[in-house]
């Protein structure tokens, strides 16, 4: 093995094990608190049970089930995810972080963080989703994948955009304004997708869905890997 | 340059319009160019902020900002000829039609752009960010200007068909209608022109500024 | 980008015609030194002045508006990924995780910038700064002084070749203040100090002086 090689090698492994600790932190830290997590469930669940309420009972247009279930979790991820730098920013500890950090492990250390959060609510709200508004799913694999495509890259997007948003005078609601042009692409292919699984028809265009929303999660964490560093320092 | 943007409102009324969609089709001569023009300018925008955060020179800063200003009227524009066509072929303003779709997300880009300008007041973080954001919600465009119109059916006009768009029109709407993009692009690069100065000028004010109060 | 200075001094700070402006003022224009090897530089000014601004900038933490500073070691110019490993920073506005522990938080730091972690010299860093045995206690339940300690301790773990201290004894007591010290004379020795203050027992230990108006 070249030296070259080894060198890369260990660059590697260093920027794996930074990542871990960035993630490890926040999962120790999330675990304590439950910041994120328990207002990004309130969110979800609340929504859930004012829209199923109105309806008193059963849902039968799959399109507009579908729309909603992207809807929530929208802005539920709007919530949770901000945690990961508007936090940093509000408490004082984005500083050290700077002081200390690479900015390529600290984007995955947050995303993948965000990304387990967003599967946690998504593991949480699915079921309540399926069951309050009585529904059926007709292609299982295919809701599935799509729900963990479109929380990933929802993570992905909103990782980035937060830190973005984070070094703004506003922070929070900012988020918002700035995702859901970025975002809209993702929103529109997941809810085709779920349209799709939950109905069963024209199965077909279950593949293209799913390649698109890959693409798009593909392109976004690329794009946001490279441009990170220049929202990390200055 | 103003001469030209003239002619081209006194040709569009000479010639009558085609016979499939009526005179409503006359449209095309304002919407096509506009959005045409609201893509580009956010082209190149996203351009100068990859230069900016190449270079750290605050002059690309501004041009970027210049053209997203102007790609945003343009926008505007297209999005509301566009509804008004939809509106006259198809009964409705809007109907999420993806190219609808699209240029309504290329707005939303841009005024989302404008809000994170407005919310960081140190010149130097606002220019540094808000190139990120540009370039990032360009990653998304190609989406929505190629990917969404194929994969889901579209009442668009130039889609479904292969460049025969443009050789069904009859050759007095096509002169008028290449005349008006040429225009529109005319007009254009005129007004970031005079955009450009003026924010150097500005900008040049403020160094003049800042220079004569440390002095006392 | 050196400056074109070459007087065969491996390790110095440079500064030259650096300027910080907020839209249409000023806060500080023109600052050319030299911060040599082995010495301490105080910065001093009223509130306001830019102190800890020209700090976070040597940091870069913040751009500047002209000029540039520059940290070179070793006669090479320093990166941004190599001055995490080579400045130390100590400041009111930085903190440390509160949800965490003592030793977590060091352990972090340490992971975060690839170094390997030794519970051991956590131990015995804990107990320099003088928070021995509190190591497992979250930060937290610090009061005021523990955590500008603990900030010690972590600006201190990885032996950085600078340290950045903006108003080094706050929320410290007269033992704290000996502790600062002791490790401003220390960091004098192996590598240089740049700090930011306004009172007149830490101006002291400056051997340059800036003054910012």
């Amino acid at each position: 093995m070249s030296l070259r090689k080894l060198n890369l090698g260990t660059k590697a492994l260093s920027w794996y094990s930074k990542c871990v600790a960035v993630l490890q932190k926040d999962l120790r830290l999330e675990f304590r608190t439950r910041y994120a997590y328990s207002s990004l469930i309130m969110f979800a669940v609340t929504t859930l049970v004012a829209i199923s309420f109105s309806l008193a009972g059963g849902m039968t247009d799959t399109d507009i089930a579908a729309a909603l279930l992207w809807i929530i979790f929208f802005f539920s991820a709007m919530t949770g995810v901000s945690r990961a730098f508007v936090l940093e920013e509000e408490t004082g500890t984005a500083i050290a972080l700077k002081m200390a950090a690479d900015p390529a492990p600290v984007f995955l250390g947050k995303f993948l963080f965000n990304a387990a959060l967003l599967m946690s609510m998504a593991f949480l709200v699915v079921p309540l989703y399926l069951v309050m508004f009585n529904l059926s799913v007709a292609i299982v694999g295919g809701f599935l994948l799509t729900v963990l495509l479109g929380v990933v890259g929802l993570a992905a997007a909103g990782t980035i955009l937060s830190a973005i948003a984070a070094q703004s005078a506003v922070k929070g609601s900012l988020l918002t304004v700035l995702s859901l042009p970025i975002v809209l692409p993702l929103l529109i292919g997941a809810t085709s997708a779920t349209r799709t699984a939950l109905s069963g028809s024209n199965p077909d265009s279950m593949a293209i869905y799913i390649a698109m929303l890959i693409f798009y999660n593909g392109s976004v964490l690329a794009a946001s890997l490279l441009l990170f560093e220049y929202v990390w320092h200055e | 340059m103003s001469a030209v943007v003239v002619a081209s409102f006194l040709y569009v009324p000479a010639i009558p319009g085609f016979g499939a969609t009526g005179e409503t089709a006359r449209i095309i001569v304002y919407h096509v160019p506009a959005a045409w023009l609201a893509v580009l300018a956010y082209l190149v925008a996203t351009i100068y902020s990859v230069a900016y955060l190449l270079s750290r020179d605050f002059g690309h800063d501004r041009r970027a900002l210049v053209h997203a200003e102007l790609g945003t009227v343009f926008c505007i524009l297209a999005t509301v000829t566009g509804a008004i066509w939809s509106r006259a072929a198809w009964g409705m303003y809007w109907n999420w039609d993806p190219r609808q779709t699209s240029i309504a997300v290329l707005l939303l880009i841009y005024a989302a752009y404008f809000v994170l300008r407005s919310t960081i007041s140190d010149v130097a973080r606002r220019a540094r960010l808000s190139a990120v954001y540009a370039i990032l919600a360009f990653v998304t465009v190609p989406f929505l200007v190629f990917v969404v119109p194929r994969t889901f059916p579209s009442l668009h006009p130039d889609l479904g068909a292969d460049g025969s768009r443009v050789s069904a029109m009859s050759p007095e709407v096509l002169v008028v209608f290449v005349a008006s993009l040429i225009c529109f692009t005319g007009l254009y690069f005129w007004l970031q022109n005079i955009q450009i100065r003026l924010h150097d000028l500005e900008a040049r004010r403020l160094l003049e500024r800042r220079n004569t109060s440390w002095g006392s | 980008m050196c400056g074109g200075r070459s007087d065969g001094v491996a390790n110095r700070i440079e500064v030259q015609g650096l300027g910080k402006a907020y839209n249409d003022r000023w806060l500080f224009r023109d600052l050319d030194i030299i911060i040599p090897d082995n010495s301490v530089m105080a910065v001093q000014g009223p509130n306001g002045s830019g102190k800890t601004t020209l700090l976070y900038i040597l940091c870069g933490l913040v751009a500047a508006s002209s000029g540039y500073i520059n940290i070179v070691l070793e006669d090479r110019e320093v990166t941004q990924a190599q001055k995490r490993m080579q400045l130390g920073l100590v400041s009111p506005e930085l903190r440390l995780y509160e949800g965490l522990s003592a030793v977590e938080n060091l352990e972090f730091f340490c992971a975060v910038r690839g170094l390997p972690f030794s519970l051991l010299r956590a131990r015995e860093l804990l107990e320099f700064v003088g928070l021995a045995k509190r190591g497992r206690d979250f930060v937290g339940n610090f009061s005021s002084g523990m955590k500008q300690r603990l900030k010690y301790a972590c600006a201190l773990w990885h032996r950085p070749h600078i340290l950045v201290l903006d108003e080094p004894t706050s929320h410290l007591d007269e033992k704290g203040a000996q502790l600062v010290e002791q490790i401003i004379l220390e960091q004098r020795r192996r590598g240089m100090v740049v700090l930011a203050t306004n009172e007149p027992a830490e101006v002291k230990f400056g051997d340059q002086s800036l003054v910012l108006v």
